[in-house]
């Protein structure tokens, strides 16, 4: 199989699988290293209320507040994984559907989901975040009668919300220009219904677009929610996350290079790997790509 | 192609009207509370609150300050036209600022846009053209960095680099192009950069990607089997076909970024549009975040329009009723 011979998405495969037993052992490291996640250690921050850097006990440095840099990392995975994998999906399973529907249909239907598109679209995206989070984050009880919660929940909504046109408009795009090719034209012929062409004849043909642009949104999730975190808007203080981490670092970075680098250097390198898994099954999924 | 137009026109109006709507539902729905509470001082009497919510125009009724709203949009109002009010916080209009903020953003983005064009393309192409060698590599694998490497990070690591360590430029901030044009470039010169190495990596993997389909498509063969030379092919049929999609990507970029720049402006610390927002939307100064909403509602379907109508040009199989 072509994906296995593929060494950089295993290796992207084999990371983000360290990155999941990371993920769920941060409750281990924190026993393991004695350092919870909002434990704060008086002696890792100096006179001046900076922080220490990387040692023994505590390897990759502490922040601001001194907490343990490394089992706030190790936390912060769940976030980024949580969020990057879920939201896709929902934003996916929303854009591919009526992307294929209004491509395929045309007229009234394409026109009303179109806009709606464009319309979402057109939301000043950070406004929004910020209106919605400030909303239902901002009271324990969540809002649309308890139905959405604050924190984690309320994140993956968001961006679900705002991800599934960029889908939609590049299916519907792809769509419009297969429909009119012949196979399309022969399944037709031989009586088939429009349930069937497009789920059927069309669908399989979008599977490469589909994944590439999968594949593009997982990571960009991600990041997302660290532009979120980053300012101050994603998930509470007492959830650790690495977009949140980088924002803190952002005053003192050039005293305190590891709050920066640690973090971020987990950010980048998932993204990569989820990235470079993409690539790696748009190459084994698509008939087209040789190598 | 007329009628379309105008179409897509009223469309646009529509647009704004939904999403200024939206914006006032939100900024109601916000359980933060009376905004006049806000504005009123520290220890507000009723009657202060009351003239307040006067002067603010927060009396009326929710409905009628969305009428009263879209009313003064049309036909303006004290501080001329499009009649956007003043805003809560400062008490100064909101127009001159707008203009004033608009210049930041629209300059941030435009000598992004650039550059990452002029980055993204030709790689694209280039990889394109010359798939599986070592540049086809090595350019993919840099783009696949920059593309999975937050904006905020980079602009921090940048900025340590290039401003705490080496000394070469001068810090964050915004310098106006009519002050000091050497100041303008330096300082926007990272910020530039930031944003366009991720776009640029955005662009080149879309323009690779889309020219290495078109290669395999029937009509590329036919024409090379009719005898065309291979610069012909590449540039009349292959490029053509290849870029057309990312007309499209950049006008949504271009429309979504008015709105959009507000990771790489607070890193920068550009007082530009983002950032006012950001600002506002956190104070309930509810003038402010229409007027910003408004433009960028307007960028966004303008822009959107514009991809459209260039597709239907560039590429003959797509028609519009």
């Amino acid at each position: 199989m072509r994906f296995r011979r593929d060494r950089w998405a295993m290796a992207s495969l084999v990371f983000i699988g360290l990155l999941v037993i990371l993920a769920f052992a941060a409750p281990l490291i924190a026993t393991i290293s004695g350092h919870g996640p909002n434990e704060l250690f008086r002696d890792m921050t100096d006179d001046f209320g900076l922080p220490k850097g990387p040692n023994g006990s505590f390897w990759f440095g502490a922040d601001g507040s001194g907490r343990d840099v490394l089992v706030r990392i190790a936390y912060g995975a769940r976030v980024s994984l949580i969020v990057g994998v879920v939201a896709t999906g929902v934003a996916v399973l929303i854009g591919v559907t009526l992307g294929l529907i209004a491509g395929y249909r045309g007229g009234v239907i394409d026109t009303l989901i179109s806009r709606t598109a464009d319309i979402v679209l057109s939301l000043p995206l950070l406004l929004f975040a910020i209106g919605i989070v400030t909303a239902c984050g901002s009271s324990r009880e969540g809002c649309f009668g308890g139905t959405v919660q604050p924190g984690l929940t309320l994140v993956i909504i968001v961006i679900a919300l705002f991800s599934w046109p960029y889908v939609a408009k590049i299916v519907r795009g792809a769509v419009l220009s297969l429909r009119e090719r012949e196979f399309v034209e022969a399944s037709r012929s031989v009586g088939a219904g429009d349930l069937t062409i497009m789920f059927r004849e069309i669908l399989p043909n979008l599977v490469s677009v589909i994944i590439v642009y999968a594949s593009l949104l997982v990571p960009q999730n991600i990041l997302f929610e660290a532009y979120l975190s980053f300012l101050g808007l994603g998930v509470p203080d007492s959830t650790p996350s690495w977009g949140r981490m980088i924002s803190d670092a952002s005053d003192i970075f050039d005293v305190a290079w590891w709050l920066m680098l640690f973090p971020g250097i987990f950010l980048l390198l998932t993204v990569l790997a989820f990235n470079l898994l993409g690539d790696g099954l748009r190459d084994a999924l698509d008939p087209k790509a040789d190598r | 192609m007329g009628r379309y137009i105008i179409r897509r026109l009223l469309w646009t109006v529509l647009v704004v009207v939904l999403v200024t709507l939206l914006t006032f539902v939100i900024f109601f729905v916000m359980p933060k509370g009376d905004p006049a509470l806000r504005f009123a001082g520290k220890s507000p009497t009723p009657e202060l609150i009351q003239e307040v919510k006067e002067s603010l125009g927060l009396d009326k009724s929710v409905p009628e300050q969305y009428g009263l709203f879209l009313e003064r949009l049309v036909t303006g109002d004290e501080y001329g036209w499009p009649g956007l009010g003043k805003s809560f916080q400062t008490k100064q209009a909101v127009k001159p600022e707008l203009v004033q903020r608009a210049q930041v953003t629209i300059t941030l983005i435009i000598g992004g846009a650039l550059l990452w064009l002029a980055i993204g393309i030709p790689v694209g192409v280039i990889s394109a053209l010359r798939r599986g060698s070592a540049l086809d590599r090595i350019s993919m694998g840099t783009a696949l960095f920059f593309v999975s490497a937050p904006v905020f990070w980079l602009g921090l690591l940048s900025l340590y680099v290039f401003w705490k360590k080496l000394g070469w430029l001068p810090g964050t901030g915004y310098v106006s192009f009519g002050s000091d044009p050497g100041a303008w470039f330096s300082h926007m010169i990272l910020p530039w950069m930031v944003l366009a190495l991720l776009f640029a990596a955005i662009y080149a993997r879309v323009v690779r990607g889309n020219m290495i389909d078109v290669m395999t498509e029937d009509y590329i063969r036919t024409a090379r089997a009719k005898g065309l030379s291979e610069r012909r092919i590449v540039l009349k049929h292959e490029l053509r076909t290849g870029i057309t999609p990312v007309i499209t990507l950049l006008a949504i970029d271009l429309g979504v970024l008015v709105g959009g720049t507000i990771v790489t402006e607070t890193v920068f610390n550009l007082q530009g549009l983002g950032n006012w927002l950001l600002v506002a939307a956190q104070n309930n100064d509810l003038p402010v975040t229409l007027a910003v909403t408004v433009l960028v509602a307007i960028a966004v379907s303008l822009f959107s329009l514009i991809a459209d109508i260039l597709y239907a040009i560039l590429d003959p199989r797509v028609r519009y009723q």
